[in-house]
């Protein structure tokens, strides 16, 4: 039998080779795929969480935590998608237009699909036609925007109003991150969310698909 | 201790500068403009920056050329303008400088993640010391690697700088965790201390950041931890919205307040990071003045 604490503890500790290993044993074993995700894979990237905000875990725990994660999810979506299973929710990504800081928003990526999210990263500079582009195609249920800059903030704002344009926002949740951001700025550019952290970040796109 | 870091300190604290990245901002940086793209295409304006520390009472000026490697200057079609931008800023800076200051090098960080596989140790070492060289070669007189985030990155860079035979300053944000006195890979002031004392640099200290107030422990911190001489320089709080613009919170006045009890903590390099203005250089000039 396959042992679900050990899988539990290597994405705990970012034990990619580990995650992996279980995971493959269980599905042989002809464990329901959903459920591993659902009572040992979330759990454990929750628990990933806590240890953040509690301080006792940084970027680098949280980083090994979603690439074990990632590592365990590969095996599994092949078998979701068989059976018909959508992902929690698909997210479009992207640094904005004029900023071509990634480390946070490859954070965020990382810990979206570390929770079950399907995420389609556009990268860095990213226009808002094309964000509204890729939000269309993929069918997105989030658009998550980050800038570094103090300067290229407001290229948030002409992503929210193209959306807007499109009739895309409702449908569509916008939720925005990075070091000069803050609540009232997403407030004020009318974003469904703000986020201080890659975890929480997490937190936010479920409570607002669950709204 | 370095012969000139010893030299400077005979006359401690020594008063650097402050931001040039906001400040070229207002002079007319675009958003999302490369800053260190400037040298080139603004020299007086980049100069205006620096002579103006300079009047305002900065020993130490650093150079604009904090992301003048190759990596953080790929996206600008710059790679192969590294030792042209780097020697472009320094040649400004001297010129600001005269004899009234000393100019240290500015190098930051690849803007890139170490440990996500998003560039390599040996990709970092190449274009650290490709900067380190071509500042060397162009005639500075200590290098300052500042604002990283990654110790590890920062090991390499100071590697990398030691091997040009100058003074290196390393100075890291702390701004992360509960008490907001961790990198934002986790590391304590303790931590980094021992790690940059051991690798070998000739002052150490913290910079950018939340402001002044969470930097005196830090500062505190850092000197319990080494031997070494310790730099800071805060930004002017944290940035917020006014009228749909960018505005630092913190004054020329209330930074300067808590600058005595900085240098109380052992800071011997005091100065200021995003926010912060050649009035805030004055303002720290003369609470030193009136603390001494």
């Amino acid at each position: 039998m396959a042992d679900l604490q050990k899988l539990y503890d290597a994405i705990l500790n970012g034990n990619f080779k580990a995650a992996r290993e279980v995971t493959q044993q269980a599905l042989s074993e002809g464990i329901d795929p959903s459920a591993l995700v659902h009572d040992t894979m979330i759990p454990a990237m929750n628990e990933v969480g806590r240890r953040y905000e509690a301080n006792e875990y940084f970027v680098p725990e949280l980083l090994i935590a979603a690439r074990a994660m990632k590592a365990s999810l590969e095996l599994i979506r092949p078998l979701l998608a068989e059976k018909g299973t959508e992902p929690v929710g698909r997210v479009v990504i992207g640094t904005v237009q004029g900023d071509l800081h990634d480390i946070g928003k490859n954070l965020v990526a990382a810990m979206l699909e570390g929770a079950g999210f399907e995420v389609v990263d556009l990268g860095v500079d990213v226009s808002p036609e094309k964000f509204v582009a890729a939000a269309r195609e993929k069918n997105a249920s989030i658009v998550a925007l980050s800038a570094l800059l103090t300067t290229t903030m407001h290229a948030m704002k002409a992503v929210v109003e193209n959306l807007n344009t499109a009739g895309l926002h409702g449908k569509v949740k916008i939720i925005i991150g990075g070091a000069p951001v803050t609540q009232k700025y997403a407030d004020e550019i009318g974003a469904d969310g703000y986020s201080s952290n890659a975890n929480a970040a997490v937190a936010l796109a479920r409570k607002l698909l669950a709204a | 201790m370095h012969p000139l870091i010893e030299k400077l300190l005979s006359a401690s604290p020594v008063v650097t500068d402050g931001a040039l990245g906001t400040q070229l901002q207002a002079l007319g940086l675009p958003p999302g403009e490369h800053p260190d793209l400037w040298n080139l295409s603004h020299p007086e304006r980049v100069e205006q920056v620096a002579a103006a520390y300079v009047a305002a009472g900065s020993r130490i000026i650093l150079t604009n050329t904090f992301r003048s490697n190759r990596i953080a200057l790929a996206g600008h079609g710059g790679a192969e303008r590294v030792t042209e931008l780097n020697a472009a800023g320094v040649r400004l800076a001297r010129r600001a400088a005269g004899t009234a200051a000393l100019v240290f090098a500015s190098m930051g960080s690849s803007g890139k993640m170490l440990m996500s596989g998003d560039v390599t140790e040996e990709e970092l070492a190449i274009a650290f010391g490709e900067q380190a060289g071509a500042l060397a070669q162009a005639g500075v007189d200590a290098i300052a690697i500042e604002t990283m985030t990654d110790l590890d990155e920062t090991l390499i860079a100071l590697k990398a700088s030691k091997k040009t035979g100058l003074p290196v300053v390393v100075s890291m944000v702390f701004d992360s965790g509960k008490e907001k006195d961790r990198t934002m890979m986790g590391k304590t002031p303790e931590q980094v201390a021992a790690a940059l004392t051991e690798a070998g640099a000739d002052v150490i200290g913290a910079n950018c950041g939340l402001g002044i107030e969470g930097y005196i422990p830090v500062c505190r911190r850092l000197k319990q931890s080494t031997p070494l001489p310790i730099w800071i320089k805060p930004n002017a709080g944290l940035p917020a919205m006014v009228d749909g613009h960018i505005t630092y919170r913190t004054t020329a006045g209330e930074f300067a307040a808590r600058v005595p009890a900085l240098r109380g903590a052992g800071a011997d390099f005091i100065g200021g990071c995003c926010g912060t203005t050649p009035e805030f250089i004055r303002s720290i000039v003369a609470a030193l003045s009136k603390a001494s």
